[in-house]
């Protein structure tokens, strides 16, 4: 197959170009904080419970919150069918995405409860994990959870030699390799990196580069959607 | 009842600042230097009905791997190459921490690292182990036994990991059956990836860690790399955080490392 046909990508994108997103905080009712995320054509939605008490006892933790993430797809999210619930692929990214926000978040404020995030994939097209995480982000802020900085995902990629960022499913499939990262625009830490292919040093650097990049671009609509949220409930309080 | 501090964790708690000063002066508990592995021996055909295995110890933490190996139906989207499966089981023999049951969140990890590491090096050529395309294919199982756990499971792991698969021999397969007692020639493998992984505790990152300073480290990184100087797989695990520059630091040092760590398989 081919991916790149005239220094263009085989969806028509830069190399540099990340899909169209679109980020909506607040999209659940029952939910202390939600977020809708639209990252090309993937579909995600997350939501935050807490700090609320942390069931069963023995789990809760006397010095901070006990932070939880799930990341889960939809059975029908996916070509083939997958079989509900979680499997090794989902432990692991619940697990490394759970850590990235570990240090944001001031878990310590909250002794002995709980703060839940479920993000649900909808649908899949490549980029999953990072889309979660972003939504994640929104979704605690939303929840007004105190946090140092919100959390931004975006992979870069290898496609026929060439570093490209954001890869679509095509380019997830048949390309040469995977880097998702997540970082805190404030400080520039990296809290969450993974990599698969092969990528000699320059290849990893220009990829970082392009997923840094990726990240703050993602940034920018992470606020908007925060700031939309807010602007229309100044409204409704105007209005009365 | 609520949990404050198991009586395990408290000796932890109580080294955490011995161990954070010794990193702080470029030294380590055992004395080695900050970016070197500890001791590491190999006892390969350690488990000889298996088509191959490796017994690892590096320093007192001990794995051992098996690889069997067995005929079934290709993936769908590779009907012309053999599957590679990898799993982790941390026995509650390993460590006071394990206990049985489904595999766990940190079992898992170490598991899909190993097997990312194995997997992105090419180092099995799996169109060698298609039988009839389509239809029958070769299945790579690498089942990964922790003995004892001192730290440091997914670079042990997957040292005897690919030391396993360097030397599992493919069992015959006749009418439709493998015989497992005769074992025909070898398995066809060329790469051999390295995993790095290093520790960061008090701002240092510090490599292969033992299980004391895992157990105050603030987060890991695991980088695989192969022969060529190529990286293959990293892994960020841990709730801390990196700067690029203390990333590309490691990058550099683990293809160092995984020079040395290579000579010896």
């Amino acid at each position: 197959m081919k991916l790149i046909k005239d220094g263009k990508r085989i969806d028509g994108r830069e190399f540099d170009e990340l899909r169209p997103i679109k980020i909506e905080a607040g999209v659940l009712k029952r939910a202390d904080g939600s977020c809708y995320v639209e990252w090309g054509k993937n579909k995600v939605i997350a939501a935050v419970y807490g700090p609320r008490e942390c069931l069963p006892k023995h789990t809760q933790d006397s010095y901070k919150a006990k932070l939880t993430y799930r990341y889960n797809m939809a059975p029908f999210s996916v070509d083939d069918r997958k079989r509900p619930g979680p499997d090794r692929r989902s432990v692991e990214i619940s697990k490394v995405s759970r850590e990235a926000f570990e240090r944001v978040l001031f878990l310590e404020y909250f002794p002995r409860t709980a703060i839940n995030v479920f993000v649900e994939v909808l649908q899949a097209d490549a980029g999953t994990r990072c889309a979660a995480l972003t939504a994640a982000s929104v979704a605690l802020a939303d929840a007004g959870i105190p946090m140092r900085d919100l959390i931004v995902a975006c992979a870069a990629g290898k496609v026929e030699d060439e570093m490209v960022l954001d890869l679509c499913q095509e380019e997830d499939n048949y390309g040469q390799g995977d880097l998702p990262v997540a970082i805190s625009p404030r400080t520039g830490q990296i809290h969450l990196m993974q990599l698969d292919g092969i990528f000699s040093e320059e290849e990893f650097k220009k990829a970082l580069d392009f997923a840094v990049k990726g990240c703050l671009q993602v940034h920018e609509l992470q606020k908007k959607a925060l700031k939309e949220k807010y602007e229309n409930i100044g409204e409704v309080y105007g209005n009365e | 009842m609520v949990k404050f501090m198991e009586m395990s964790d408290i000796v932890w708690e109580v080294k955490k600042d011995s161990i954070k000063h010794l990193i702080q002066s470029g030294k380590r508990s055992d004395g080695r230097d900050l970016e070197e592995y500890r001791k590491i021996e190999f006892m390969e055909e350690y488990v000889p009905k298996a088509e191959g295995s490796c017994l690892v110890k590096l320093g007192s933490t001990q794995v051992l791997v098996g690889v069997k190996m067995n005929v079934g139906e290709p993936y769908p989207d590779s009907p012309d190459k053999g599957n590679l499966s990898t799993s982790c089981e941390l026995v509650p023999l390993a460590s006071p921490d394990f206990s049985f049951g489904p595999p766990d969140e940190e079992s898992i990890e170490i598991a899909r690292v190993v097997d990312r590491g194995l997997r992105e090096s090419k180092m099995i050529d799996f169109e060698k182990l298609c039988i009839k395309e389509g239809e029958e294919v070769w299945t790579v199982m690498v089942d990964i036994h922790v003995l004892d756990h001192d730290g440091n499971l997914i670079d042990a792991a997957s040292i005897a990991a690919v030391k396993a698969l360097l030397n599992a021999r493919m069992p015959k397969y006749e009418d439709g059956k493998v015989v497992y007692k005769e074992k025909a020639e070898k398995l066809p493998v060329s790469e051999k990836p390295v995993s790095s992984s290093f520790a960061k505790i008090n701002g240092m990152n510090i490599l292969d860690p033992a299980l004391e300073e895992e157990k105050v480290m603030d987060s890991k990184f695991t980088i695989v790399t192969i022969g060529s100087g190529d990286i293959c797989a990293i892994q960020k695990a841990g709730s801390g955080s990196y700067k690029r520059e203390e990333i590309e630091k490691m990058i550099d040092t683990a293809i160092k490392k995984g020079k040395e760590i290579r000579k010896m398989f």
